[in-house]
């Protein structure tokens, strides 16, 4: 008895101790973490659609933590401690399929692209492997009084009547609205000993440096990164979603102007070749250098057959300083 | 061990005999069925990937079947199968009858009804959560904890009245492992301690005790049974099964925040994880140099063994998939792995290649003896090379496919990128998904064929249950 009681008495009694080391206190210590500056709670409707999101399992694919590596800068920056105070369950995830979506909500805020996305995903983004969830929308008639209707491309727009989002669609849009990284105080940096977490403003270096030379290959890749969900590789934008940029006046204007703002600034509620597209475009100002905005619009404006003069850095930053 | 403990039971009684047979059965028939249903949604996900439109609809979502596949995996087959030889093992090293019948097959309905009741809950999308392991709501969970306890009671009290002085080193992974196994689930299931980070921390705990402190010891206690058994011989070192025992207990807790690197879990928590990932290779190699010791000047065997053969394969598995862990949990290679399909191929790595290979090696060893029937040859055999080259190809083409995956994040590439350059080793996975799947039907063939189907040979019996064939 004496031997039995050891071995399986003592075994249990170890791992009960570092059970309770490795699981528990840690556990109930980092419950405690206070949340960030600007994290707040959900409200009742995004709380809603997080449920949607773990029901789903969304987080199967994507992840909810951006780490301190130069790869997930795409993504935003590193996620600190705080920002998980108000996420029970926790979604951080162990695989990326899928994008990170810790600050899709600033990432991608357009409401009508989630909504065409999450419809049909290859409906944006043609190489997407994504699930359709399209049995969270009602295909109607008419869309009731309030409701928008989904922009839908005639491929995947169903034979008859119009796609309005139900109520899970909703909510779980409202969810992915409200993933934004909350900005850290600048005194606040990474943890020692990890890379700075990146920032807004780029290194003076990097804008200085292509003064001039337009580089395609990077022009592309940052149109592919930036711009191609909406306004797809081709630039044919997604008819009556978003407008195309192929042939688009604006991109073959002389006078870059307006196209400079456009990407600056972003836009809502343009009428571009007799069409008025009701989906907002994110301002990439802040996101953005000027070189980088320069590599942007010129690949826009040499490619498709597009014919727009060049711009240079130069132009970008004078129109920054004009302001909105 | 084998000669003098066959004289012994062969004294037991008829009645302990068959029905420790049907139990063991039981067990056995209650896993397969699990474990075809959880590889049949194992290949409806994985063709998802092709082709996502296809199944669509709540109920066949990819991100509800996901955790019904690996739930039912871990939960339904290979947790139901390891009990039910760890119930033969204990019952024969012991030489006693089972503690308590009454209890083993209570314990095996509530299994089945928390996997089943699991698996409704998640596929109408009731889930705690996306906590990798842990989805199913708590009720349910406490439902598999109950029979968790129950077993724990059942295996502790037939060891306690063994007629053998000394307990087989076998029970001591097999007991630890279900006692241990009820403290992870309690951990897991209580509520008020886990929000956002602490969550994590839990996560991190749970994700990998679950695996390690249940699944390992239990399959490495069949080992240290099965293998000498095959063999006819004892284990190479007694000493370093028992010093394997210990360090793995001491070790193995410790590493699960290695799931978390680069979280913003606090760094002195990621790097013990680490150190003790590295400090991991001792039990295991120790664990693995015994087995493969166990085998020397014997590998031939396996010719005419393919229990031996499956073993064989589950201690390669349990070598390689572990020390993989090991190199994966160090920041330099998790920075390109973590995240990828690499640790899909790492987890069916050891599920498979380790865990489910000595499962069947067991069963294919064992379960002849407890009901004195067998399966075919081709039987055998078809299991074998579809399972072994089915999971080679699988483990293969996501290691691949995931190290190109991450290397494509850190090129820069845009995101899409990396969804694109997947395609080929997703294919190539749905082919090794294939073969396995069709492997584990000849396995339910099989097990038909070693329970209630007709029996491939009559003779010989397993000297244990001379007594009832000379009736």
């Amino acid at each position: 008895m004496n031997k039995l009681l050891l071995i399986a008495g003592g075994s249990t009694l170890i791992y009960a101790g570092l059970a309770l080391a490795m699981g528990v206190l840690p556990g109930i210590m980092l419950s405690l973490t206070p949340s960030g500056p600007g994290v707040k709670p959900l409200t009742a409707d995004e709380a809603e659609g997080r449920e949607v999101y773990v029901a789903n399992g969304c987080s199967y694919c994507h992840t909810q933590q951006v780490r301190p590596l130069n790869q997930d800068k795409v993504f935003g920056r590193p996620s600190a401690p705080g920002d998980f105070a108000y996420q029970t369950p926790e979604l951080l995830g162990s695989e990326r399929t899928g994008p990170d979506l810790t600050n899709i909500g600033a990432r991608q805020p357009s409401d009508v692209w989630q909504y065409i996305h999450l419809y049909n995903p290859r409906a944006v983004v043609p190489e997407s492997i994504m699930p359709s969830f399209a049995w969270m929308f009602d295909v109607v008639d008419h869309a009731p009084h309030g409701v928008t209707a989904v922009p839908l491309p005639a491929a995947y727009a169903p034979a008859k009547g119009v796609v309005v989002p139900g109520r899970k669609a909703q909510a779980l849009v409202a969810y992915l609205m409200a993933l934004k990284q909350a900005p850290l105080p600048t005194a606040q940096a990474a943890p020692a000993g990890l890379p700075q977490p990146a920032t807004a403003t780029p290194p003076p270096a990097a804008a200085e440096k292509s003064a001039g030379a337009y580089d395609p290959a990077q022009g592309k890749q940052l149109f592919t990164e930036k711009c191609a969900v909406c306004h797809q590789a081709g630039g044919t934008g997604v008819p009556g979603a978003f407008p195309p940029l192929k042939g688009n006046a604006a991109v073959n204007d002389a006078d870059p102007t307006a196209h400079i703002h456009t990407v600056l600034h972003g836009a809502q509620g343009l009428t571009i070749g007799g069409v008025k597209y009701s989906a907002a475009m994110p301002e990439f100002g802040s996101m953005l250098s000027d070189a980088d905005i320069a590599a942007i619009i010129n690949y826009e404006r040499s490619t498709w057959g597009n014919h727009g003069h060049m711009v240079t850095v130069e132009q970008v930053a004078a129109e920054r300083a004009k302001g909105k | 061990m084998t000669q003098a403990m066959s004289k012994d039971l062969s004294r037991e009684s008829k009645h302990d005999d068959s029905e420790l047979g049907r139990i063991v059965s039981g067990y056995t028939i209650s896993a397969t069925g699990w474990l075809v249903f959880a590889t049949f949604i194992g290949i409806v996900l994985a063709y998802k990937f092709g082709a996502p439109d296809f199944a669509p609809g709540p109920w066949l979502t990819f991100g509800r079947l996901r955790p019904i596949h690996t739930n039912a995996t871990f939960y339904g087959w290979a947790s139901i199968a390891l009990i039910g030889l760890s119930y033969y093992v204990a019952v024969r090293s012991c030489r006693t009858p089972l503690y308590s019948t009454r209890l083993a097959w209570i314990g095996l309905a509530l299994l089945n009804v928390a996997a089943l009741a699991g698996t409704i809950a998640l596929d109408l999308g009731y889930s705690a959560g996306d906590l990798e392991y842990r989805e199913w709501p708590w009720p349910i969970r406490l439902i598999f904890l109950a029979a968790l306890a129950m077993t724990a009671w059942n295996l502790v009290a037939t060891v306690a009245q063994r007629t053998t002085e000394d307990i087989y080193l076998s029970n001591w992974y097999t007991m630890g492992g279900v006692l241990w196994t009820c403290i992870v689930a309690i951990v897991a299931i209580l509520p008020w301690y886990q929000y956002g980070l602490g969550q994590v921390a839990v996560s991190g705990y749970y994700m990998h005790n679950a695996v390690g402190m249940w699944f390992t010891p239990l399959a490495l206690g069949i080992f240290y049974y099965a293998l000498p058994k095959l063999l006819n011989r004892p284990i190479y070192s007694y000493a370093l099964g028992v010093f394997a025992f210990w360090t793995n207990l001491v070790f193995y807790p410790i590493i699960g925040t290695h799931h978390f690197l680069f979280s913003p879990l606090p760094w002195w928590l990621q790097t013990t994880a680490i150190v003790f990932s590295v400090a991991m290779l001792v039990p295991v190699l120790g664990g693995s140099a015994n087995f493969l010791l166990t085998m020397r000047g014997r590998f031939g065997d396996m010719r005419h063994s393919y229990p031996l053969a499956f073993i064989f394969i589950g201690v390669v598995g349990y070598l390689v998939g572990s020390t993989q862990g090991t190199v994966e949990a160090f920041r330099s290679l998790q920075e390109v792995w973590h995240l990828t399909n690499f640790t899909v191929g790492h987890s069916h790595l050891t599920m498979y290649g380790f865990v489910s290979f000595a499962i069947w090696g067991g069963i294919y060893a064992l379960l002849p003896s407890a009901t004195g029937k067998y399966p075919g040859h081709v039987g055998l055999a078809l299991h074998f090379w579809m399972a072994v080259v089915g999971s080679f190809i699988y483990v293969i083409a996501l290691s691949i496919g995931g190290t190109f995956q991450g290397l494509d994040w850190i090129s820069g590439l845009p995101f899409i990128q990396s969804v694109i350059d997947m395609q080929p080793y997703y294919v190539w996975r749905g082919v090794g998904g294939v073969l396995m799947f069709l492997s584990h039907l000849v396995f339910a063939w099989n097990v038909w064929r070693m329970t209630f189907g007709r029996s491939a040979r009559v003779i010989p019996l397993a000297p244990a249950l001379a007594d009832r064939v000379s009736v």
